[in-house]
């Protein structure tokens, strides 16, 4: 029987972990005992024992219904999903169509589509509705500008160990909260801060809090988020692509509009989906440095805190939610979605 | 005059030399196939043809021009890649289409040649097709018609046929070899296959750690192989030991004996004399292949013969004494190995 002694484990383990070890080692021993004694005789008359197969009763069980184990598997993220995502949202809705008693200020669970009548309507959120649009859009355009440089640089330029450095570079900031990096840059945008006594000699004053400080701090914000999957994109075009089209007779400018640019159109989509719904609900960085500058997010922020106006909080908050399910539908339009 | 001329070519990747002073033409009109291990420099001669590389020193000239400072765009010579670097975004038709519209052909001159090179390949029916619609086999023929678009005057390949399995690829050895005469263009093929090099070409050059061993027709190449290298490397030989040679009073050196042409005797008659050479032997395995036996013998010294013969011959079972024999005007002299 030589082979056998490696198979008994002893355990000299504490506690439950200990129990089970003991447990599992006794019953390996008994079948090491029984399935060992399968022998066979080879050619050569020499003895080879079998290493005996062990029962996984657990998981040959599994192996033997497909159906629960796919259950066993998405159950939990399917009930969070579920639970998170569809209830909250239907929650949201629901609290929409309540209304707030004007007297006493409490929320009564009286029917009304007054409040999403007015978010959609009224010319003080339509304008705001407008900036924080027009904040996203620009924001989103700022970061691929300046992510495309960078990913490109990473990704097909720099060698194998600075393009490791360039990525935690690229994700150390992410490391810090968002409220620090906020803070970071209120100071640095203040009156007597980095940016006036780096643009006073070139006779240029802080933008000081406000549109141009919120668009500025964002864009540093969401930079990483644009920056990963276009480097992604950036490296999953197989070399072979870009020399076969300059094996053609494609300049490299051609080989860039042509193969190239098509081909990290995902990444690119991937990345504005992330800086444009960011910023469609930012209200941190616009209460540190946006000064009086009003967008969706904090609007919904004051009507919740300060108003205790529930149900128009919710309607409002229902026109960042049908922008970004507008802005993927178009972006699945273009078909740039199958190939994330 | 030549189509490609390389001469005293060096190309250095960092500390590793991967082609030591390359010197080689490659005939107008022939199919010529670059033959050797990995890392033997093969790829990297093709790609310094086609200029995806640019040599350490030395001068590629195309028909008696001088390339070695243009970029692949600039040089009339198209490639095939070995993982076919179909544009994965646009159809087979715009693939193929691609270099004629880089070079500003307009769009129905373009498309009908597309179609015309679609169909020397039998895929026309596949033109509006993404290749990632296509089998393995017909993604190598959408390469091939998109590099012969533009009717190069040599056609890169390299290792195209080695994703394909042994049926169609022994099917496209026979196509491209039909194509090229067709065509009358030189080929430029690299293989790691000697069988593929032998069934294709009209000259090879065997390398091996950055240099040619041998240039020749395949069968200068198999019948003289000029060193131990291109001996063991083309088709399957047998060294004969130094006690053999000095034996059988040749002059010292490398020799090696093919297996075919090893004959079996009885064991009495196991004397050399002037034209022969006999050794006895043991037969230790035999293996039927259809076409042919090959045996595997061992000598009283334990050096191992292979020998190949015909199935219809009768051949010794395992475990005879027998003797082989073979004709010393069929053995060869070997050089030693090139940059060892």
């Amino acid at each position: 029987m030589a082979g056998n002694q490696g198979l008994t484990v002893s355990s000299p383990r504490r506690g439950v972990v200990g129990v089970i070890h003991t447990l599992m080692a006794r019953r390996a021993e008994q079948e090491t005992e029984l399935k060992a004694t399968v022998e066979m005789k080879a050619d050569g008359g020499e003895t080879a024992s079998f290493v005996p197969v062990r029962r996984h009763a657990i998981s040959s069980f599994l192996y033997n219904h497909p159906m629960l184990h796919r259950v066993a598997l998405l159950a939990l993220p399917v009930g969070w999903m579920g639970l998170v995502y569809i209830v909250a949202l239907v929650a949201l809705l629901v609290t929409a169509l309540w209304s707030v008693n004007e007297y006493t200020g409490q929320v009564e669970m009286a029917w009304t589509a007054a409040n999403i009548v007015s978010a959609f309507t009224d010319a003080l959120y339509l304008n705001v509705t407008a900036r924080t649009l027009f904040i996203a859009v620009l924001v989103t355009v700022v970061d691929i500008l300046l992510a495309f440089p960078i990913a490109f640089f990473m990704a097909r330029m720099a060698s194998k160990r600075s393009k490791k450095v360039l990525v935690i570079m690229i994700l150390t900031p992410l490391w810090a909260s968002y409220l620090v990096k906020a803070y970071a840059w209120r100071s640095v945008l203040s009156g007597s801060g980095l940016a006036d006594w780096l643009l006073r000699p070139l006779g240029i004053t802080s933008p000081g809090y406000g549109l141009a400080a919120v668009i500025l701090t964002e864009v540093y914000l969401w930079l990483p988020y644009v920056v990963m999957p276009i480097f992604t994109a950036f490296e999953q075009v197989p070399e072979s692509l870009l020399e076969a089209s300059g094996d053609l007779g494609a300049k490299s400018w051609m080989t860039i509009r042509d193969i190239l640019l098509p081909l990290i159109v995902p990444g690119v989509v991937a990345g504005s989906i992330f800086s444009f719904s960011l910023s469609m609900g930012d209200y941190i960085a616009v209460g540190i440095v946006g000064g009086k500058t009003q967008v969706l997010g904090n609007l919904i922020y004051t009507d919740v805190g300060v108003a205790n106006n529930t149900p128009m909080a919710a309607a409002l908050a229902l026109i960042p939610i049908l922008i970004i399910g507008l802005y993927l539908t178009l972006v699945s339009r273009t078909g740039a979605l199958k190939r994330l | 005059m030549d189509a490609i001329t390389i001469s005293s070519v060096t190309k250095k990747f960092g500390s590793f030399l991967a082609i030591d002073d390359l010197n080689m033409s490659i005939r107008d009109g022939e199919f010529f196939s670059m033959l050797g291990p990995s890392g033997s420099g093969k790829t990297t001669t093709l790609r310094l043809i086609a200029g995806f590389e640019k040599p350490t020193s030395g001068t590629i000239a195309l028909h008696g021009e001088d390339v070695t400072r243009k970029a692949p765009f600039e040089r009339d010579v198209n490639t095939v890649f070995q993982d076919y670097a179909l544009f994965p975004h646009v159809t087979c038709l715009d693939n193929v289409a691609y270099g004629l519209r880089v070079r500003g052909v307009p769009k129905a001159a373009r498309y009908k040649r597309a179609h015309e090179m679609l169909d020397l390949v039998q895929l026309d029916a596949k033109a509006g097709n993404k290749p990632s619609q296509l089998s393995g086999g017909q993604q190598q023929r959408v390469a091939l018609a998109r590099a012969l678009a533009l009717k190069p005057k040599v056609l890169l390949l390299d290792e195209p046929l080695s994703a394909l399995d042994m049926k169609l690829r022994q099917q496209m050895q026979v196509e491209l070899k039909h194509l090229q005469r067709e065509l009358g263009i030189t080929f430029v093929f690299v293989t790691h296959d000697q069988q593929e090099a032998m069934v294709m070409s009209d000259r090879i050059a065997v390398f091996n750690k950055g240099r040619v061993q041998q240039m020749g027709t395949p069968s200068e190449i198999y019948d003289r192989p000029a060193n131990m290298f291109v001996a063991s490397f083309v088709g399957t030989t047998n060294f004969i030991p130094e006690s053999v040679v000095s034996k059988n009073g040749m002059e010292s050196g490398h020799y090696s004996i093919r297996p075919e042409h090893i004959l079996f005797s009885s064991p009495s008659a196991s004397i050399s004399d002037k034209e022969h050479v006999s050794i006895p032997v043991t037969v230790f395995d035999s293996t039927y292949l259809g076409t042919e036996y090959r045996l595997l013998v061992r000598t009283g010294k334990g050096t191992t013969f292979t020998v190949v013969r015909p199935a219809d011959e009768v051949v010794p079972e395992r475990g005879s004494q027998v003797a082989i024999r073979w004709r010393k005007d069929d053995q060869v002299r070997l050089a030693s190995v090139k940059g060892e």
